[in-house]
């Protein structure tokens, strides 16, 4: 939905990922993108280029803040300094949410950078909305967790991803970043429907949603964002936007790096699903009521 | 999983086979992963497995191109992956890992010989290119600060330095061995959030020549957002290091400068340019 608690009742639209390689061609030309979404960690330093960019950035966009070590399924939970120099950064960006993934990727201190995926079980989930709480409180902005791509399953695992994620969410009275490219990876590597994931999880909390491409190996696909978005991710995108409503978007494109054009023609794409689902003149979700797996 | 996801890969980047135990790790997947119907358990762990050692290694590979240059390819993954066994990342940012290889290639030096001295210093100067880039800057002193000190109290005035400034004191000439590296170089952007690097990149490692010993002192800074790096004589050296150590003006000049080895008079002409430059660098802040 355009406007809810978990997205700071903000109405963005179209966005996409601030990177390196177009710094110079959206500081010079100053191109009309509705809002940037910046990865933090990238800006968590306490001075330099990374800053100065920053700040030219905030001064003429909006800007949403999206992590990746955050990793809210920690065993250990958030890492104090880590949250320390966030909390600095939100209040440079104002962000008006805040995303990062349903992942772990850290153990006892060391990281792997990587988006590791969790075992789906009450346990974790309990863990992780406790983290997710943790952080939230300290940072005082709303939260939005973002469904990862994954490559293998748990025998532990007690649940589906959405019912894990919902579990999380509704534990965490949180948002959802909704990947539906990461969705359709995940679907085609572990053999279930994508559009069951999209029916079952908890429409009116989603924030936001991620689209991207992704990369078909011979046996498994691998979440690449490095290709334009795929017609069966579209296909997904519109049924997503359906069910949720016109919700802020945000392309994702990460390596092989083209022009800034090709990029931000490629997330404008998004328009022709917005204008379906506003034709369609859907409801906004409103909460199920659910019972909760104890 | 964490144990499996950071075991070392073999020498053709894939899963080892035997677990630590000596069992199969076909059969400690097995406990821990599903197989589906394209990969068994062992395959879908791999996958996180090989993702894993392609990051780093593709981080540490982008953040030394001085060194592996100097030990080429193969020799460099083995010094970064018997780095990263040891010293893991305990960092939320891939910026930091390679903040402890200077130390590494000194605490285990087989992986560099015979030119252990050389990738030493190289570790430490290609870390401070990484801290320079984004370590914090102070307002800068400037002539109407000076000019607010009474004369008869300047020799007691303490400068600081920038924090990000960074002094060297090298056994070999690597800046301008890196600079001849990298120009030899094609920058390749690192991509930010996927979590899927497929392989490791690896490009042609630059020719340059290896540099001969010479005693190099040098202050690696940043202008403009851009990192540059400055030759110092060993006097400005030991200037700036006393001032960044708390030192008055007057003790930083005292411990700098050589006695009795040039007349007063050319040593005023010096160190003046010297701190006109650095004020014209912005090196110099207010303690």
């Amino acid at each position: 939905m355009p406007a809810n608690k978990f997205n700071g009742f903000t109405d963005y639209g179209i966005g996409i990922g601030l990177r390196i390689p177009h710094y110079d061609h959206i500081l010079s030309r100053k191109p009309t993108v509705d809002w940037f979404e910046i990865i933090s960690e990238n800006f968590m330093v306490d001075g330099g280029r990374p800053l100065e960019v920053l700040d030219e950035i905030l001064a003429q966009y909006r800007v949403v803040q999206h992590g990746v070590a955050m990793y809210f399924g920690a065993a250990d939970g958030p890492n104090k300094e880590h949250l320390r120099r966030l909390k600095t950064l939100t209040k440079r960006t104002k962000t008006p949410w805040l995303s990062d993934h349903l992942c772990w990727g850290s153990v006892d201190g060391t990281y792997s950078h990587d988006l590791l995926p969790m075992p789906y079980t009450v346990a974790a989930a309990k863990q992780t909305a406790a983290n997710i709480r943790r952080v939230r409180d300290y940072l005082e902005i709303p939260i939005a967790v973002e469904n990862v791509s994954s490559y293998t399953e748990f025998h532990v695992s007690e649940m589906t991803e959405w019912e894990f994620l919902t579990e999380v969410v509704e534990r965490a009275d949180c948002g959802i970043l909704l990947d539906v490219n990461n969705i359709y990876v995940s679907a085609q590597n572990h053999g279930f429907n994508p559009y069951d994931y999209l029916d079952h999880v908890p429409h009116h909390r989603v924030a936001q949603m991620h689209i991207a491409g992704h990369t078909k190996f011979e046996k498994y696909i691998l979440d690449t964002h490095d290709h334009p978005v795929l017609d069966p991710v579209w296909k997904l995108y519109a049924h997503a936007t359906k069910l949720c409503g016109v919700t802020a978007t945000l392309l994702e494109w990460d390596d092989k790096i083209p022009s800034f054009d090709e990029v931000h023609d490629e997330a404008l794409k998004a328009n022709e699903y917005i204008a379906q689902a506003r034709a369609a003149k859907i409801p906004a979700p409103r909460e199920a009521v659910r019972s909760r797996a104890r | 999983m964490w144990r499996v996801v950071s075991r070392p890969l073999t020498n053709d980047s894939r899963m080892q086979p035997r677990w630590t135990d000596g069992r199969a790790t076909s059969a400690v997947a097995a406990t821990i992963a599903k197989p589906n119907d394209r990969l068994t358990s062992f395959e879908r762990l791999e996958i996180y497995n090989r993702m894993y050692w392609f990051r780093v290694l593709d981080s540490l590979y982008e953040d030394c191109p001085g060194l592996r240059a100097v030990l080429g390819d193969t020799k460099f993954i083995a010094l970064a992956e018997a780095y990263l066994v040891k010293y893991p990342s305990g960092s939320f940012t891939l910026r930091n890992l390679p903040g402890r290889l200077a130390q590494f290639i000194r605490e285990v030096p087989r992986f560099t010989r015979p030119h252990t001295a050389l990738c030493h210093d190289l570790a430490r100067f290609e870390w401070a290119r990484v801290e320079v880039f984004d370590t914090a800057s102070q307002p800068v002193f400037t002539a109407n600060d000076l000019l607010d000190v009474p004369a008869a109290k300047q020799g007691r005035l303490k400068l600081a330095l920038q924090p990000y400034l960074q002094l060297l004191r090298l056994d070999y000439p690597v800046d301008d061995f890196v600079l001849a590296v990298k120009q030899r170089e094609a920058q390749l952007l690192r991509g930010d959030a996927s979590n899927a690097p497929t392989e490791l990149r690896r490009r042609k490692a630059g020719k340059a020549k290896r540099p001969a010993r010479a005693r190099t002192h040098v202050a690696v800074h940043r202008l403009d957002g851009q990192i540059y790096f400055k030759r110092l004589e060993p006097a400005a050296y030991r200037i700036l290091l006393a001032l960044r150590g708390g030192a008055t003006l007057q003790q930083a000049l005292v411990t700098g400068i050589p006695r009795a080895k040039n007349s007063h008079a050319d040593w005023a002409a010096r160190v003046q340019g010297w701190f006109r430059n650095w004020m014209e660098l912005g090196w110099l802040c207010k303690r």
